[in-house]
């Protein structure tokens, strides 16, 4: 079955993110594929670029890295809860004249609309909020 | 006693249940909503818990100076959306009543909720 997972919490701060990733890779363990995750509300902070979380715990934004490395899992942001966050790719940044990008690839920033194409071409959605 | 006109259907729900302002759980629940709408989507609104807060009449940006959900929920008849289901039951628990909420709405008894949900193809819950 092709998955798609929803993340509104974020890393550390909720369970959800975490549960998200162990949620993948226990369905990818099974044989099925997680092609996409969407990131939204509070959920665009795994995407942080700089995250440096202590080397004795789990690194998530690293985990959503290897997702997609490993698994072509594509990791997609809402644009507009990032940017209110403070999360901005290099074309952003540049838009809103910041220096320094604190979201790169693979993550992209993508619009919310996107959110309800992956519910029409994914099998199933399943949402992990705090 | 059921408060339903008709059977419910639609494309998009989006559950609402948080109060405005204190985060941002509200607003980007309408967002979906509205961009659901936009992409040519029949969307309905569930608001059960604290979201039934969200439909409160009188509401405003006040000392916050935060932009509150009065605007967009004027803005829904604009954007197709007239559905708008409210959970009976949390209204109560609330000492609220439909004549306190700024649009008209669906109260759905507790048993019906299933049937709200069953009834659209997609289902967003914030």
């Amino acid at each position: 079955m092709r998955y798609a997972l929803l993340v509104l919490g974020g890393p550390y701060s909720h369970q959800a993110a975490h549960s998200a990733l162990r949620f993948a890779h226990a369905a990818i363990a099974r044989g099925h594929r997680v092609d996409t995750v969407f990131f939204y509300h509070d959920g665009i902070y795994n995407a942080a670029h700089f995250a440096a979380p202590p080397q004795d715990e789990p690194h998530l934004v690293d985990a959503w890295r290897d997702l997609q490395r490993t698994q072509g899992t594509a990791l997609q942001v809402c644009v507009a809860a990032a940017l209110r966050r403070g999360l901005l790719d290099a074309r952003e940044a540049e838009r809103h004249g910041k220096s320094g990008a604190s979201l790169e690839p693979p993550f992209e920033l993508t619009g919310l609309g996107q959110l309800l194409d992956i519910g029409q071409t994914h099998e199933r959605l399943i949402t992990f909020a705090p | 006693m059921s408060e339903i006109p008709e059977a419910p259907h639609g494309d998009l729900l989006v559950m609402l249940r948080h109060a405005p302002h204190g985060g941002l759980w509200l607003r980007e629940a309408l967002d979906v909503a509205l961009v659901g709408a936009a992409f040519g989507q029949s969307v309905s609104l569930l608001l059960m818990g604290d979201g039934v807060w969200a439909l409160l009449q009188g509401q405003g940006p006040g000392p916050l100076g935060q932009k509150g959900s009065q605007s967009t929920f004027e803005m829904l008849e604009m954007y197709d959306i007239e559905r708008l289901y409210v959970d009976a039951d949390s209204l109560e628990a609330r000492g609220l009543t439909r004549d306190d909420l700024l649009l008209p709405v669906i109260e759905v008894s507790t048993p019906e909720l299933s049937t709200v949900l069953a009834g659209h193809r997609q289902i967003f819950n914030f």
